[in-house]
């Protein structure tokens, strides 16, 4: 890593003696592209870069912190990683001396790729076959060496889908050094890892307060309030309103449940995103039908819900759950495609 | 014959005193699968329902001779469960659980793979021989028996397609669910092999989402190999980049994965694609 420091507000910069790169401590990627990277030459240009950074918006994120540091000698930059293939069920190592840009703009024949059998494991050899593709001096290539045993073990270690260095730079005194670097832990080992307080940075707030509520909830640009059953369904019934020209404003799985409470609660959600109308689309199974109408019926009164929801349910119980919902005068629906076409009507497009 | 099973397969279940899998492993009963025992750490000496022995370890299920297991026990104890299983020569596994952290299916299904095993799932609904036998969650009223197999990365969506096949007056040999992880232990190519060589099947069905790759190498496997006619549904047409659909691995990522690249894909092997779910029967026979 090369020399640097934090600061969160303009006092703390220290006196300028080197040329700086000046980079926004946010957890997204390419915010380079996104403007979230100054360069600084002289003292007057990192108190410039410095200012104009702090508290600039970086696509719905508030820069509170930049890091200033030295500017490297580079001399050529490389690129590392090492991630899930899910095709071979197996992590694979990338590697090319063509770093610095996102790996998926390279051709396939520019980049070295081992797949790795998770049982054997990582060993060095890997290293000297990237080496050698590479085209690195004996003395890189060592440095090399260390960072891709490492990188491999912080990947099995740390749950990760992704550990990457780009740029992997080679500076002009021979030293490999990590200018950039992004690991990306999966959420579902996150019971295993307590040294991390995780905040996906990509999730708004109401998509994280439902998923603290146990809803797996996304939030959309439209203006159709969406529950169903299933992450499948659910996905299938986004697909059909935007295919009639009805735009979703969430994605929510109720997932499967027989509880009146977690069908009720759902809608909480969905009404804070304000939606037009409402669609609750259910293929009964262990999720039972009358159930599903009951918490609507609940949530109606609940919330003193005034959008009009539509409600398809089939499967399990769903004569009894169309009756308890025809009694409180909610429309009711045996097919998804009738229920699409009403929602679609009712919320009349965007 | 069907796919992976039948009538003679023997079932254990681990976990089958828990909520989920109390209630699944008697549906089960039901549906005439042959549960031979079922395990739960301290609670060997039990019986479930009055007759399926219960055990507190894998091994001691071993003189009952099981072909196949169900595992519905918590997601940080999945590996363990699946380990005892290979260990134990369980030749088919079936993970139901969802939010197994992926590095832990790797390592189950590798193993599985070098002791000879088959994993299904994780986080898939289960795997019906309609019929015969019924491992996992799927509700039991909505098969029919009939000529049309089904592979699929989701559960409600599946039951949803079966469902419109029933009501079509068609009817299913084998359904299966291959899970919503990004690793899981059969991709479509695995069970398109078994599809092709079963003589109660027909015609295939593949219930496809967005995320990895899957999809597009199936549709270059079937151009080439399936001599069966195959149609698919592909969901997550609408889904935005980078967000996670529900299922672990329904995401696009870097603009691999899209519903676009898997429908394009499917086209060009000959392989109709549904617009809707319940369009699926119209482009069977």
């Amino acid at each position: 890593m090369p020399d640097g420091y934090v600061v969160e507000n303009l006092n703390e910069v220290k006196a300028f003696t080197k040329p700086v790169v000046i980079k926004s401590q946010i957890l997204l990627g390419g915010r380079g592209k996104s403007g979230g990277i100054k360069f600084a030459k002289t003292e007057a240009d990192l108190k410039k870069g410095v200012s104009e950074l702090l508290g600039s918006k970086i696509r719905d994120y508030t820069v509170s912190k930049v890091l200033i540091e030295e500017m490297i000698d580079i001399q050529k930059e490389l690129y590392v990683s090492v991630t899930l293939d899910r095709t071979s069920r197996s992590p694979i190592i990338m590697a090319t001396s063509q770093g610095g840009v996102e790996i998926e703009t390279l051709p396939r024949e520019n980049i070295f790729i081992k797949t790795v059998d998770p049982i054997l494991g990582y060993s060095d050899f890997m290293a000297r076959e990237a080496i050698k593709f590479m085209g690195l001096s004996p003395e890189i290539g060592k440095q090399f060496t260390g960072i891709l045993r490492k990188l491999y073990e912080i990947f099995e270690e740390k749950d990760c889908e992704l550990v990457e260095i780009n740029p992997l730079v080679i500076t002009g005194e021979g030293k490999l050094i990590a200018a950039d670097a992004k690991v990306i832990i999966d959420s579902d080992s996150i019971f295993r890892h307590k040294e991390f307080n995780v905040v996906d940075p990509e999730k708004t707030p109401l998509e994280l307060e439902a998923n603290a509520a146990g809803y797996s909830f996304i939030e959309l640009n439209g203006n159709i309030g969406v529950i169903a059953n299933g992450a499948g369904l659910t996905m299938a019934t986004l697909d059909a309103l935007t295919l009639h020209k009805g735009y979703p404003r969430n994605f929510l799985d109720l997932g499967g449940t027989d509880n009146v409470e977690i069908v009720a609660k759902a809608f909480e959600f969905v009404l804070k995103a304000n939606p037009k109308a409402i669609l609750v689309n259910i293929f009964g199974g262990v999720t039972k039908c009358d159930t599903v109408a009951t918490g609507i019926v609940e949530a109606k009164k609940r919330y003193k819900i005034a959008q009009q929801i539509v409600v398809r349910l089939s499967g399990v119980k769903e004569d009894e759950g169309r009756k308890i919902l025809s009694d409180a005068g909610i429309e009711a629906f045996p097919g998804m495609m009738k229920a699409i076409e009403r929602v679609v009507k009712i919320a009349g497009g965007n | 014959m069907s796919s992976f099973v039948d009538e003679k397969t023997k079932v254990i279940v681990q976990g089958i005193t828990g909520h989920q899998g109390s209630f699944h492993a008697g549906e089960m009963l039901k549906f005439g699968t042959k549960i031979v025992a079922g395990t739960s750490p301290g609670k060997g000496g039990s019986k479930f329902m009055d007759k399926v022995p219960v055990f507190d370890n894998v091994s001691e299920t071993i003189h009952l001779k099981p072909d196949a297991t169900m595992i519905s026990v918590a997601a940080p104890y999945v590996k363990d469960a699946a380990l005892e299983a290979i260990y134990s020569g369980i030749k088919i596994i079936y993970i139901l659980t969802e939010h197994v952290p992926f590095h832990d299916s790797m390592e189950i299904v590798h193993n599985a793979r070098r002791m000879g095993s088959i994993v299904l799932g994780p986080n898939g609904p289960g795997i019906t021989a309609v019929g015969k036998c019924k491992i996992g969650i799927m509700p039991n009223k909505i098969f029919k028996k009939g000529k049309i197999a089904v592979a699929s990365r989701s559960g409600t969506l599946t039951y949803e397609i079966v469902n419109a096949i029933t009501e079509a007056g068609m009817g299913e040999s084998t359904v299966i669910g291959l899970g919503g992880d990004p690793v899981v232990g059969m991709n479509y190519i695995d069970v398109l092999k078994e599809f092709e060589k079963d003589d109660e099947t027909e015609e295939i069905v593949l219930v496809g989402e967005i995320g990895g790759s899957n999809e597009e190498i199936a549709a270059r496997y079937i151009k080439d190999n399936v001599s069966k006619k195959v149609v698919a549904y592909i969901t997550g047409r609408s889904a935005p980049q980078g967000k996670r659909m529900g299922h672990a691995g329904a995401i696009i990522e870097k603009g691999v994965g899209t519903a676009e690249s898997k429908i394009k894909a499917f086209g060009e092997a000959g392989v109709k694609v549904a617009e809707y779910p319940v369009d699926i029967p119209s482009l069977l026979e």
